[in-house]
């Protein structure tokens, strides 16, 4: 097609290697080219001085500039705590219904609670808070000791049968294992208690059981056996059953009266903190 | 190893005798001389006047005016949305191009839209070669303005190569700092420029000055600043020939069918000088003035065939042009041309255009499909989107009375300038009830507030009776309207309930 002059004369030599007739010319490089090329290797040599760079026995050298990663984090956090530092200000001001009924207050107390409940209440209760045998569901509208937002945060103050002087505390008898009722009478109260919760029960252990429920359960559980939640005594003739609603659960825990610990939290976590960790619970629960 | 630096080899005084002979001027380009590396032989292109000239400066001017006016055109945008017509906003993660604006998610209209544009690149290549090159593309037209810069301060071609070549003196000092000064502020204005695209233009202008702009802005004003000085002012056409990924890829558009500037052999050989009134029987038009390579800000000669480093501006055929008129010849030498007519008319047929071909069928097919599902994409998209996320932990929970509840959380993108309120219904199991931790629970729709712009997470609760549950993983559908546009996604409710047959 073209012809190109110097190609012909070939003034530039090759370097020898040759691919299916391509020659490769030993050209010179272009002067910019060579010029970019040392100010490289001179930057190298500086950001080896100034910049963490070479490993040695035991350790690296750390560079005159002495940065690291390591210290921007820090410094990164505790910028991050002067930022929360505000928002927290404004948690401690607000009630709990102002934080709910403010949106901003709002998503930021369920941050906060979400990232809490995970390092602390969700060892217990499932880090979704859906609890298990013998952990409250936090997630359902049934509430041992109370669901409004005030009942959740004082809860959260002084826990359950914990160490705390105004801990909450209810006390189930262990008619079983205390010997307080034989064990056929507390069979029979196991088939009452499974009739309160509208199942299917024998209807002789049933009747059976009528008065013994009115002597030994219905200071707590009430005459209907709906519970109180001042006294932590829970609702036997909804659907959900803490420790198990098959037969053998319910009459172990007439046997045994179990009741479960939940720590004060208090002392370790601030006011704020807790404010915002009731929020979090209420937003996530039925029916508050 | 040695590097050997060839000062010896003062170009300029080589030149200042006269137009150089195309052989010395090639060797001077491929110079063996010895060194690792090559001094950049400077080009002087001369001024020409003539059609492509007159196009090119046309170009300049618009290219230029589009560059500087476009961030400063107002739109109006309700709320507090910007009023920049075309404003890339990286903070607010928003692209506003007049009356469309796009969301990083609809990043693929930009990829689209960048399709597009390769592919016209395409079909222009095909057809007329590489017209980008020559008259539309920033290094090109930065280089051009550059060069202007350097003749108002230095004088043309052979007043350049003189100031070379003279010692230094107060003139050459004050043309010298000044083509520079004039150079830095050109590139400044260009760096500043850029800025005013990403943030809006009147109030970053003030606040540049006032050391209040964002240190982005600094960063990049000083960037471009830099680069085009250093691109335009010294490095020209070594930036096309050595950077420039673009000429290898052009080659592969182009053909014997491409309209190319082409120095027409079958005309202008065998060619030499001329004497004034010597017959022009036996030789070609060609007479060797050189005026070609002179005008070239490549500094190649097109006489050699269609190569790598040529842009297609069209200056050599101005230059020849004058030169034909002068000798009376017809002009055209170098023109605008195919590999393929040339090879015609050498072989004695008359060369023919052949613009419509395969290839440049299917650039112009694969470029008008692209374009309509451009189009059909952008009428028909819709200003809402919504992502339904189910919470996995825990899937269900059961309430007092036996009922299940599920939480969703829902991710609605309102991108629509309208703040309104998203309708959220539920289609499911008999009987479901909607709430969200602010609502109270209903069995109709459910509202949440998504501001124009915006994007948010609302969580909805959804408790279903239990005499409904027959099945663990039940369907069940999200529709969310907002003024932008309605969107149905389908999903599960979930529970521990067994399947029923009946």
């Amino acid at each position: 097609m073209s012809e190109r002059k110097p190609n012909d004369t070939n003034e530039v030599e090759t370097t020898g290697h040759e691919w299916d007739g391509i020659q490769e010319w030993d050209n010179p490089l272009p002067r910019w080219w060579l010029y970019i090329f040392y100010a490289c290797v001179v930057f190298a040599i500086g950001y080896w001085i100034a910049m963490p760079a070479w490993p040695t026995l035991n350790g690296y050298t750390k560079g005159i500039l002495h940065k690291s990663d390591r210290a921007q984090v820090v410094a990164d956090l505790s910028e991050l705590h002067k930022i929360r530092g505000v928002e927290g200000q404004m948690l401690k001001n607000a009630s709990l219904e102002q934080i709910e009924a403010d949106p901003k207050l709002q998503a930021y107390a369920l941050a906060v609670g979400q990232s809490v409940f995970g390092d602390n209440c969700a060892t217990c209760h499932g880090t979704g808070g859906a609890g298990g045998k013998g952990y409250p569901n936090l997630r359902d509208d049934v509430w041992i000791w109370g669901g409004t937002l005030q009942d959740i945060q004082h809860t959260l103050q002084v826990g359950v049968r914990s160490e705390n002087p105004r801990a909450r505390s209810s006390i189930m008898p262990s008619f079983g294992k205390d010997q307080i009722l034989p064990a056929a009478q507390i069979d029979d109260l196991t088939e009452y208690v499974v009739a309160l919760s509208g199942r299917k029960a024998d209807a002789g252990a049933v009747q059976r059981a009528a008065p013994i429920f009115q002597a030994n359960c219905i200071a707590c559980h009430g005459a209907t056996g709906v519970g109180n939640q001042a006294l932590g005594a829970p609702n036997l003739t909804d659907k959900e059953w803490l420790y198990g609603s098959a037969r053998e659960d319910i009459r172990g825990q007439i046997w045994n009266g179990r009741g479960g610990v939940m720590p004060t939290w208090e002392a370790r976590l601030d006011p704020e903190t807790i404010k915002a960790l009731a929020v979090y619970v209420h937003a996530n629960a039925a029916g508050k | 190893m040695v590097v050997v630096i060839d000062r010896t080899r003062k170009v300029s005084g080589e030149n200042a005798a006269g137009p150089v002979s195309v052989a010395d001027r090639v060797r001077k380009q491929s110079d063996p001389g010895g060194g690792l590396y090559k001094r950049r032989a400077p080009i002087y292109p001369k001024l020409v006047h003539g059609r492509w000239r007159a196009i090119k400066w046309a170009m300049m001017i618009i290219t230029l005016a589009i560059y500087y006016i476009t961030p400063w055109i107002r739109w109006d945008r309700p709320g507090i949305l910007p009023d920049q017509a075309v404003l890339i906003d990286f903070t607010g993660r928003r692209f506003y191009l007049f009356d469309l604006q796009f969301w990083p998610q609809e990043v693929y209209f930009v990829t689209g839209l960048l399709v597009l544009s390769a592919l016209a690149l395409f079909l222009v290549s095909a057809l007329f070669g590489r017209l980008w090159c020559g008259y539309a593309c920033p290094q090109t037209i930065w280089t051009d303005l550059f060069i202007y810069v350097e003749r108002l301060f230095e004088g043309d071609r052979n007043a350049r190569m003189r100031l070379d070549a003279a010692p230094w003196s107060f003139n050459k000092v004050w043309r010298k700092v000044g083509k520079h000064l004039t150079w830095l502020v050109v590139a400044f204005s260009t760096g500043g420029a850029w800025i005013f695209y990403f943030h809006d233009a009147p109030t970053v202008l003030p606040a540049f000055w006032q050391g209040q702009a964002p240190a982005t802005a600094y960063v990049f004003c000083a960037l471009l600043t830099f680069t085009t000085y250093v691109f335009a002012g010294g490095m020209r056409e070594q930036v096309c020939i050595y950077m420039c990924p673009w000429p290898r890829i052009q080659g592969g558009m182009l053909d014997n069918h491409s309209l190319q500037i082409t120095y027409k052999h079958d005309r202008g050989e065998p060619r030499g000088p001329h004497k004034k009134d010597a017959t022009w029987e036996g030789r070609g038009d060609c007479i060797d003035c050189g005026q070609c390579v002179i005008v070239c800000p490549m500094g190649i000669d097109i006489r050699d065939g269609s190569q790598l480093a040529c842009i297609n501006c069209g200056l050599c055929a101005d230059a020849c042009d004058e030169v034909m008129a002068r000798v009376g010849r017809p002009k055209g030498l170098v023109a605008y041309d195919t590999d393929s007519a040339v090879t015609d008319r050498v072989e004695g047929r008359e060369g023919v255009y052949r613009l419509i071909r395969p290839r440049t069928l299917v650039y112009a097919g694969a470029l008008a499909l692209v374009a309509v599902v451009m189009l059909w994409g952008l009428t028909h998209r819709t200003f809402i989107s919504v992502h339904v996320l189910r919470d996995r932990n825990p899937t269900f929970v059961r309430l007092h009375d036996g009922a299940i509840r599920n939480g969703y959380t829902l991710k609605i993108a309102n991108r629509s300038f309208t703040t309104g309120a998203a309708r959220i219904e539920f289609e499911g199991p008999k009987g479901a009830r909607l709430e969200t931790p602010a609502s109270a629970a209903t069995t109709g729709p459910i509202f949440a507030l998504v501001e124009a712009n915006t994007d948010r997470a609302v969580r909805v609760f959804v408790t279903v009776p239990e005499d409904s549950l027959h099945g663990p993983h039940l369907p069940a559908k999200f529709t969310v309207t907002l003024p932008g546009g309605t969107e149905a996604v389908e999903t599960t409710f979930d529970s521990d309930a067994e399947d029923d047959d009946d």
